[in-house]
C-alpha cells in the first residue's frame, strides 16, 4: 500500500514535469530569431514576400504565441506531437523511424563501455600503481577529454581509408544484395566505429569508478578473511569483489542513459547514422519547430521514466532505500 | 643532348596523347554509380523546391525541355527544336515524339503547359516565366510561349531543375503541388532515372528509366545517392572509394587533401550558372555605410587575393562584379579596388571621418551567418584597423538568426553568398532592383540600393533579346553598380565536383550535378 501511494505520487510528479518541460520548451524554441518560413527561403535560395507569407500561414505562425502554445499542449496530450515542417510528415513517424537506429546505438555503446570498462577497472584496481594501472588511467583520460567528433573523424581515417576495413558512413550497404544475414552483418559491420566513438567517452567514467570502488572492495575485512579461507585469487576478485564495487557503476550507467543520447547527436552526424541525434541536428538547423519539440519532449519522458524506474527498482531491491520514508 | 631528349619525349608524348583520343573509350552501359550528397532534400519536386538538395535527384528524375553546354549554348532534351520568333514574343517547342513519363503515358505539350504554370504559381524564383502569359497547346508535341514582353532569360530558365516536367495526370489533381505526396514518394518523372527508394538522411536510390526518350541512355543501371553531411566524412568516403562521386563540395581542406589523394579529380569547372559569389554587403542607407567613400574605402582595404590564395587556399577565384567570371555576361573590366591602404585612409579623411585619440574613426558591425564564412569574416577587422574603423563581429548561431537579422535591414556590413541561377534576370537583379527592396525577404535587395540608372539598365537587359546588345548593357551595369558598390564583390565559392578515376563522362558544362547525369557511366 505504501508502496503504491508512493508510485502514484511520483507518476503526478513525472506528469507535472512533463508538462512544465513542453512549455518551458515551447517558450524557448519560440524566442529564437527566424522560423522555419526563414529557412525554407534560405533552403531554396530566395523567396518573396507573399511566399513567406503563405509558409507562415501554411503553419499557423501567424497566429499569436499562447494560441499556438494551446493547439500545441491541447496535441501533445491527444499524443499527437504536430506535424514536421520541414519533412513534410507527422513527428511521432518521424521519432518512430530513427529511434531503432538511436537505440542500437546507444545500448552497444553502453555495453561495450561497461563490459571494458568493468574490465580495465579491476585490472588496474589488482596492481594500482602498476605500469598497466597508469596506462588504463591514461586512456581513460584521452577518451574522456577528446572530443566525441574528433575521436570518430580519427577513427574514420584510421580504420577506413588507412587499414579500410569499415565503412565511413551510413547505416546499411545500400548497393547490397541479399537477405537477412547478409543486412544482419552489414548492419554490425557499419556499428562498430560509431560504437566505439560514443562508449569511448564513458569507458573512462567506468573505468575509473570501477577502478576505486574496487580498490576500496579489495581492502576491506571480508576481501582479507577469503584470503585467509585460502580462496584462489581470481575468485576471490570475480566472485566476491567485483558483485561489490559494480553496484555504483550500475547505478551510474543508469543515470547516465541520457548523456549517452545527448552524445549520440555528434557520432550520428560523424558518421550520417540515420538516428534520433541526426535528426535532432537537422531539425534546429531547419528550425522544424515542432520536430525539435517532439524530440526534446520524447527524451524528457525518457529520463524521467527511465529515473522513474531506477528508483522504484532501487526501493524494490535495496531495502535501506525502502525503510526511509 | 638534353634538349633532344626531351623533344623526343614531347614528341612521344603529343603521340600518346593523340592516339589515346583516337582510341577514346567507348561508354560502358551498365553498374551502380555511388553519389554523396550533403544534404536530405525537403522532397524530390524541382517545380516547387528551388536549391541544390532538390535539384541534383530532382534533375534525374525529371526532364527539362533544354540542356546546355559549356558555351553556354542551348541543346536539345525533352524539346528537339525551338524557334523564337522575331519579335522575341513567341517561343515554340518542338517536343521529341514518343517521349513517356515513368508510368508510361505520353509527356505532351499539356504537360509542358501545365509544368510552367506550376513553376510560375510555386517557385520562389518568379522572375522566370513572369512575362508567360499563356502556353499553347496546338498539337500534342507543340508547345507554344506567348510572352507580355521579350524574355531572353526564359531558355536559360527551362533548364537544369529550373523547369521540370511534370505529370499533369498526377500533379494536377486539385492537391497543393507543393505538399503533393507524389514529390517524395511514387514520383512518377519523365528523366533518364526512376525514382526506387527515398529515405531522409540516408539515401536516395534511382534506376535507369528503361524507356527514356534518348535511344541508348543512360548508361548507369543505377545512381545511388547517399546523404553525407559531415564533409570530413564525404572526404574520407571519396578517398578509399565508398563514393565515387560528389558535387558542391566547397571546403578547401578536403578539396585540397582530395586533390592530393590518388584515384580522384577534384574539378573546378561546371558551376558557371549556378554562380555562387561571396560578398561583403553594405546598408546603403545606415551611416556611415551610406556614404559611397567609406564603402569604396572599406575596398580597397581588404585583399581578394589574400582572401582566395591565403583563407581559401587556393581553391577560389577572385569576383570583381555580380555576374559570375564563367558567365558570358561577365565584365572584367571594372573598378577591381585593388588593395591600396593610403587610398582608403584618404578616402575617409576627405569624408570628414577623422581619427580619434585611439586611431579609430568609427565602428561598424559585420555580420556573418554561417560556419564556412568564418575565416573571411575574421579577416576583416584587423583589415579594416589599419584604416581606423573598429569592427564588432557578430556571428549568428544558425542562418534564420542571420537571415531575420538581414533581411530586417538591421546590420552594417554582412558576409553573404548569392547565386546567381544562370541568367542575371533570375539571380543578379534581385539585389540591385530598386522594386526589390522588401523587408523580411532575405536575398532581396537588403542593401536598400537604389539607382534608377541601374533599374533601367537592369530592365532593358532583361528584355534585350539580340545578345551582343544585351551583354553591352550588362558591362554598362557591372561597371556603374562597382562604382556605386552596394556589395564588394569578394571570391567565388570553390564548388568542386570530385569524382574517382572511374566515373567516365564527369558532369561539367554550366550546371554541374544538377544536370541529367544519361551520360555517366562506368569504367
Amino acid at each position: 500500500m505504501e508502496f503504491l501511494r508512493i508510485l502514484i505520487r511520483r507518476v503526478g510528479y513525472a506528469a507535472i514535469l512533463l508538462l512544465a518541460v513542453i512549455v518551458l520548451n515551447f517558450i524557448m524554441v519560440h524566442l529564437a530569431p527566424g522560423d522555419i518560413a526563414d529557412t525554407i527561403a534560405g533552403d531554396m535560395g530566395g523567396a518573396t514576400e507573399e511566399v513567406m507569407a503563405e509558409i507562415r500561414e501554411d503553419y499557423g505562425l501567424d497566429k499569436p504565441m499562447l494560441v499556438q502554445l494551446g493547439s500545441y499542449v491541447g496535441g501533445v496530450l491527444q499524443g499527437d506531437l504536430g506535424h514536421s515542417y520541414f519533412f513534410n510528415q507527422p513527428v511521432t513517424k518521424l521519432i518512430a523511424e530513427r529511434l531503432p537506429a538511436t537505440l542500437l546505438l546507444v545500448i552497444s555503446a553502453q555495453l561495450l563501455a561497461l563490459i571494458i570498462g568493468t574490465l580495465l577497472g579491476v585490472i588496474s584496481a589488482r596492481k594500482p600503481n602498476g605500469i598497466t594501472s597508469h596506462f588504463v588511467s591514461l586512456l581513460a583520460l584521452f577518451g574522456y577529454s577528446a572530443p566525441v567528433f574528433w575521436t570518430g573523424i580519427m577513427l574514420l581515417i584510421t580504420f577506413s581509408l588507412l587499414i579500410p576495413i569499415f565503412p565511413v558512413a551510413g547505416m546499411v550497404d545500400v548497393t547490397l544484395e541479399g537477405g537477412f544475414w547478409t543486412r544482419f552483418w552489414d548492419i554490425a559491420h557499419h556499428l562498430v566505429l560509431p560504437t566505439i566513438t560514443l562508449a569511448s567517452i564513458f569507458l573512462a567514467l567506468y573505468s575509473r569508478l570501477c577502478r576505486a570502488s574496487m580498490m576500496e572492495v579489495l581492502g576491506s575485512d571480508y576481501i582479507r578473511t577469503a584470503r585467509a579461507k585460502g580462496l584462489s585469487e581470481s575468485q576471490i576478485v570475480l566472485k566476491h569483489a567485483l558483485k561489490n564495487s559494480l553496484s555504483p557503476v550500475i547505478t551510474l550507467a543508469g543515470l547516465q542513459f541520457s548523456a549517452v543520447v545527448s552524445g549520440a547527436v555528434l557520432v550520428e552526424t560523424v558518421f550520417s547514422w540515420p538516428g534520433l541525434g541526426s535528426l535532432a541536428l537537422q531539425s534546429i538547423l531547419a528550425r522544424d519547430t515542432p520536430t525539435i519539440l517532439g524530440i526534446l519532449f520524447f527524451s524528457a519522458l525518457v529520463v524521467i521514466v527511465g529515473n522513474l524506474l531506477t528508483d522504484l527498482a532501487l526501493r524494490l531491491i535495496d531495502p535501506r532505500i525502502r525503510n526511509q520514508s | 643532348m638534353l634538349k633532344t631528349v626531351k623533344l623526343i619525349t614531347t614528341a612521344l608524348a603529343a603521340v600518346l596523347v593523340s592516339g589515346g583520343l583516337a582510341t577514346a573509350e567507348e561508354p560502358k552501359r551498365g553498374g551502380t554509380l555511388v553519389m554523396s550528397i550533403q544534404n536530405t532534400p525537403r522532397h524530390l519536386n524541382p517545380a516547387v523546391q528551388s536549391g541544390i538538395a532538390t535539384g541534383e535527384p530532382g534533375t534525374q528524375l525529371f526532364a527539362a525541355p533544354l540542356r546546355y553546354d559549356e558555351n553556354w549554348d542551348p541543346q536539345p532534351y525533352l524539346a528537339k527544336s525551338w524557334d523564337v520568333s522575331e519579335d522575341g514574343l513567341t517561343v515554340t517547342l518542338n517536343l521529341v515524339e514518343g517521349a513517356t513519363f515513368h508510368d508510361g503515358k505520353p509527356i505532351t505539350s499539356k504537360d509542358v503547359a501545365f509544368s510552367i504554370k506550376t513553376v510560375q504559381e510555386n517557385h520562389p524564383f518568379k522572375t522566370m516565366f513572369a512575362p508567360v502569359e499563356s502556353v499553347g497547346t496546338p498539337d500534342a508535341n507543340t508547345a507554344v510561349i506567348k510572352l507580355s514582353e521579350p524574355h531572353p532569360a526564359l531558355l536559360l530558365a527551362m533548364s537544369s531543375q529550373l523547369l521540370p516536367i511534370i505529370p499533369e495526370h498526377v500533379y494536377g489533381d486539385g492537391q497543393d503541388p507543393k505538399s503533393h505526396p507524389a514529390n517524395s514518394e511514387g514520383v512518377v518523372g519523365s528523366g533518364p532515372f526512376k525514382l526506387v527508394e527515398f529515405t531522409r538522411d540516408q539515401h536516395i536510390i534511382l534506376e535507369r528509366n528503361e524507356n527514356f526518350f534518348i535511344e541508348g541512355r543512360p548508361y548507369l543501371d543505377k545512381i545511388v545517392m547517399r546523404i553525407i553531411k559531415d564533409g570530413s566524412a564525404r572526404t574520407i568516403a571519396l578517398e578509399n572509394g565508398e563514393v565515387h562521386m560528389s558535387g558542391f563540395e566547397q571546403s578547401p581542406q578536403n578539396i585540397n587533401r582530395l586533390k592530393k589523394a590518388d584515384g580522384v579529380t577534384a574539378e573546378p569547372e561546371g558551376y558557371a550558372a549556378i554562380g555562387p559569389i561571396a560578398w561583403l554587403a553594405f546598408n546603403t542607407v545606415r551611416e556611415p555605410t551610406s556614404d559611397v567613400n567609406v564603402r569604396k574605402a572599406i575596398a580597397y582595404a581588404v585583399d581578394r587575393n589574400f582572401i582566395t590564395k591565403a583563407i581559401m587556399l587556393g581553391t577560389a577565384s577572385p569576383a570583381k562584379t555580380g555576374i559570375h567570371p564563367g558567365s558570358w555576361l561577365h565584365e572584367p573590366d571594372v573598378e577591381s579596388y585593388d588593395v591600396d591602404l593610403d587610398k582608403a585612409n584618404q578616402l575617409l579623411d576627405d569624408a570628414g571621418y577623422a581619427k580619434g585619440d585611439d586611431g579609430m574613426r568609427f565602428k561598424l558591425v559585420l555580420d556573418y551567418g554561417w560556419a564556412g564564412i568564418k575565416a573571411p569574416a575574421e579577416y576583416i577587422k584587423p583589415q579594416l584597423k589599419k584604416i581606423g574603423i573598429d569592427v564588432e563581429i557578430r556571428s549568428s548561431p544558425d542562418f534564420p538568426t542571420w537571415s531575420k537579422r538581414i533581411s530586417n535591414h538591421d546590420f552594417d556590413m554582412t558576409w553573404d553568398v548569392v547565386f546567381n541561377w544562370g541568367d542575371p534576370v533570375i539571380g543578379v537583379h534581385r539585389t540591385y532592383q530598386s522594386s526589390n527592396i522588401k523587408k523580411g525577404v532575405i536575398w532581396s535587395n537588403t542593401q536598400s540600393y537604389s539607382n534608377e540608372k541601374v533599374d533601367e539598365l537592369m530592365d532593358a537587359a532583361g528584355k534585350e533579346t539580340d545578345p551582343d546588345k544585351r551583354k553591352a548593357l550588362y558591362s554598362e551595369f557591372q561597371k556603374l553598380v562597382a562604382d556605386e558598390l552596394p556589395v564588394y564583390w569578394a571570391y567565388t565559392l570553390p564548388y568542386h565536383t570530385i569524382y574517382s578515376d572511374k566515373v567516365g563522362n564527369p558532369p561539367g558544362g554550366i550546371w554541374a550535378t544538377v544536370a541529367p547525369l544519361d551520360r555517366v557511366y562506368l569504367k
